[in-house]
């Protein structure tokens, strides 16, 4: 195909993701080296009878008029990069140096703003992403051995759970788990405590998010494998049966292996979904526990007073450059592929 | 495959029985709970003395005189007006659907037709904007959207719903594209058609396929996205998802929860019907990625 001819067919998409993709993100690499500004404070005298006080108020007009001229903010450079509500770089250093162990240490770096929602991010992305793979290869199996009149609404509730908007999704299992909704009654039933609830401790709150995030996840996976399983050559696994392979053996020797490259496709997509887990949160009302990187940059943008554009940016900044850590080794593998075709 | 090839045992078929009831609970429950749920007043389905109540409906037959209320739905489409963002969620999603699927289909095609190393960089750009979380480039948007006056405006949300759903549409044509045999456009081409020719009215003839499928993606991520809607539109042109995280926002008042159960219902109910008579196809669309490529 002609060079022009591409350019012409492409350019409507290319245009769109220039200006809404790439271009935000320089503009986010560009507002995180600025920040709002200090309001500007004036010295008042007030006079009482007996005596006069001076004191600091803040000057509305002037704030207002600097705001207009300069909205970006005054430069920064690096300093929201290094403040406490992202890397935090000298008051890491603190703890580690006065910390008496390094348990302790390690704990006060992970009660920081940044580290707290890095933590969490990472601890979703890494256990829900294999767990609900692992669901969804287990559901594939089970389904692809039901009769196939059944299969068809089998397969239409198993995909509910992945199309539900994950707002919805979450505040939905929130009303559940109220300490009046049927999981979390019941619960408080089965162990006897009526004080028992899922929100109140970290631990309960962050399995809380994780079995969503599998239950919400494992769909996906299960209808690639299933679709997968359909292309398993059949004389392989009659071959396997005759040499006497165990139904587990069958799937350890020949279903896996098959599947292997869909896995790849599916942790792919699932890892890029999951680290950028935001609505959950919401949903589940859990910021009290647990904060993600997303959610970090939602409520510095969601503020109800002011908006605090170069903290969100510099948030931003960090989480492309998880992504792209993330993605390097299968754009590196792709590029390889695509060398050897 | 034979199905000769997955016979089992008695014992692992009744576990793969029994595993795929527990599975099926798990993925159907919730929302099976929460539609019965609806049509209760709130002190049944969050009831303070046991979940019995939100199954029997007690308390609902006491304050309503029956087993069923739609006070929910009317405080919710009506008291609360939400109508209007499920008529605002109406014109995005259509909007955002058409657009994706005019600009994916161009550039999907040639994707697929040319041979050039630019078209697998450009292929993998994609799969690099695919992975940029929207909030990210949400955090982007809202000071030039200010700075410029676009801010809060449907046909802003609608743009970027597009360009943030265009990798995956993209990715998605393209694979699609590929499965069609390009004996099809070059005798076309040979034939004296221009590409765009070829294109429209040879290839498009034969896409409906993969072009309806890709635009129930586009659909669904329209639909369900929460970290665009609920930061570039205004009040009053809010969407759906954004307007029920904020109905939580406001006081949990006797009945106020009921609403937010209400409108959680009837955003969902038209997704599950949606699923219904188009689950082929939705199946069709996550393996195309997968199993092709």
């Amino acid at each position: 195909m002609p060079h022009r001819t591409f350019l012409a067919f492409v350019l409507p998409s290319m245009v769109a993701m220039l200006l809404f993709i790439a271009l935000p993100v320089a503009s986010v690499l560009v507002q995180s080296f600025y920040v709002q500004h200090d309001k500007v404070l004036v010295e008042v005298e007030t006079c009482g009878p007996f005596d006069c006080t001076k004191e600091m108020r803040v000057d509305p007009d002037a704030t207002r008029q600097l705001r207009r001229e300069q909205p970006l903010g005054k430069f920064n450079g690096l300093g929201t990069y290094l403040d406490h509500n992202h890397l935090a770089g000298s008051e890491v250093g603190d703890m580690v140096r006065q910390a008496p162990d390094r348990t302790t240490a390690l704990n006060e770096v992970l009660s920081l703003p940044f580290y707290r929602a890095l933590t969490f991010t990472l601890a979703y992305t890494f256990i829900v992403t294999p767990l609900a793979m692992a669901l969804g290869f287990v559901i594939a199996l089970a389904v692809v051995g039901l009769p196939a009149g059944l299969k068809g609404a089998v397969i239409y509730f198993s995909l509910l759970p992945m199309i539900v908007t994950p707002l919805i999704g979450s505040l939905i299992f929130y009303w559940m788990i109220n300490s009046q909704g049927i999981i979390g009654a019941t619960l408080q039933a089965i162990f006897g405590d009526p004080t028992l609830s899922l929100k109140s401790s970290a631990l309960l709150t962050w399995i809380t998010l994780f079995i969503y995030g599998i239950w919400t996840n494992a769909p996906f996976s299960f209808v690639v494998f299933y679709a997968g399983l359909q292309t398993v050559p059949a004389d392989r696994i009659e071959s396997a049966m005759i040499d006497g392979a165990s139904a587990w053996e069958r799937v350890r020797y020949i279903t896996i292996p098959h599947l292997a490259p869909l896995a790849t496709f599916v942790a792919l997509v699932q890892l890029m979904d999951n680290f950028r887990v935001l609505e959950p949160i919401v949903g589940l009302n859990a910021q009290a526990n647990a904060t993600s990187l997303s959610f970090n940059i939602y409520t510095d943008l969601h503020g109800q007073v002011e908006q605090l554009f170069g903290s969100a940016a510099a948030t931003s900044m960090v989480t492309i450059l998880g992504i792209a850590l993330l993605l390097t080794p299968v754009l590196f593998k792709a590029w390889r592929e695509f060398k050897l075709k | 495959m034979t199905s000769a090839a997955y016979r089992r045992s008695f014992g692992l078929t009744m576990l793969t029985y029994g595993f795929v009831a527990f599975w099926l609970v798990l993925a159907a429950f919730p929302f099976l709970w929460t539609v019965w749920g609806s049509f209760k007043i709130e002190a049944d389905f969050f009831s303070r003395i046991s979940w019995w109540q939100a199954v029997l409906g007690v308390k609902t037959e006491m304050q309503t005189g029956g087993h069923f209320t739609g006070n929910g739905y009317y405080g919710a489409w009506i008291t609360r007006g939400f109508w209007k963002p499920v008529l605002n969620t109406a014109i995005i999603t259509f909007f955002v659907v058409i657009i994706s699927l005019t600009f994916g289909t161009l550039g999907g095609y040639a994707l697929a037709r040319s041979t050039n190393r630019y078209a697998f960089w450009f292929l993998m750009a994609a799969l690099a904007f695919r992975a940029m979380p929207p909030i990210t480039l949400v955090s982007g948007y809202l000071y030039p959207f200010f700075e410029l006056n676009i801010w809060g405006y449907m046909p802003t949300a609608i743009i970027v719903l597009v360009a943030i759903n265009q990798p995956f549409t993209l990715w998605m044509l393209h694979s699609f594209f590929l499965t069609i045999p390009r004996d099809l456009d070059e005798s076309a081409l040979v034939d004296g058609c221009t590409r765009f020719q070829a294109f429209r009215q040879v290839i498009m003839p034969v896409m409906w396929p993969g072009v309806v499928t890709t635009g129930l993606f586009s659909f669904l991520l329209a639909y369900n996205d929460f970290a665009v809607t609920a930061m570039v539109l205004n009040q009053n042109n809010q969407t759906m998802v954004p307007k029920i995280a904020s109905f939580l926002g406001t006081v949990q008042t006797e009945g106020d929860v009921m609403f937010a159960v209400a409108a959680v219902v009837s955003a969902t109910a038209p997704l599950f019907i949606l699923v219904m008579f188009f689950q082929r196809r939705i199946i069709a669309g996550l393996t195309a990625g997968a199993v092709k490529g």
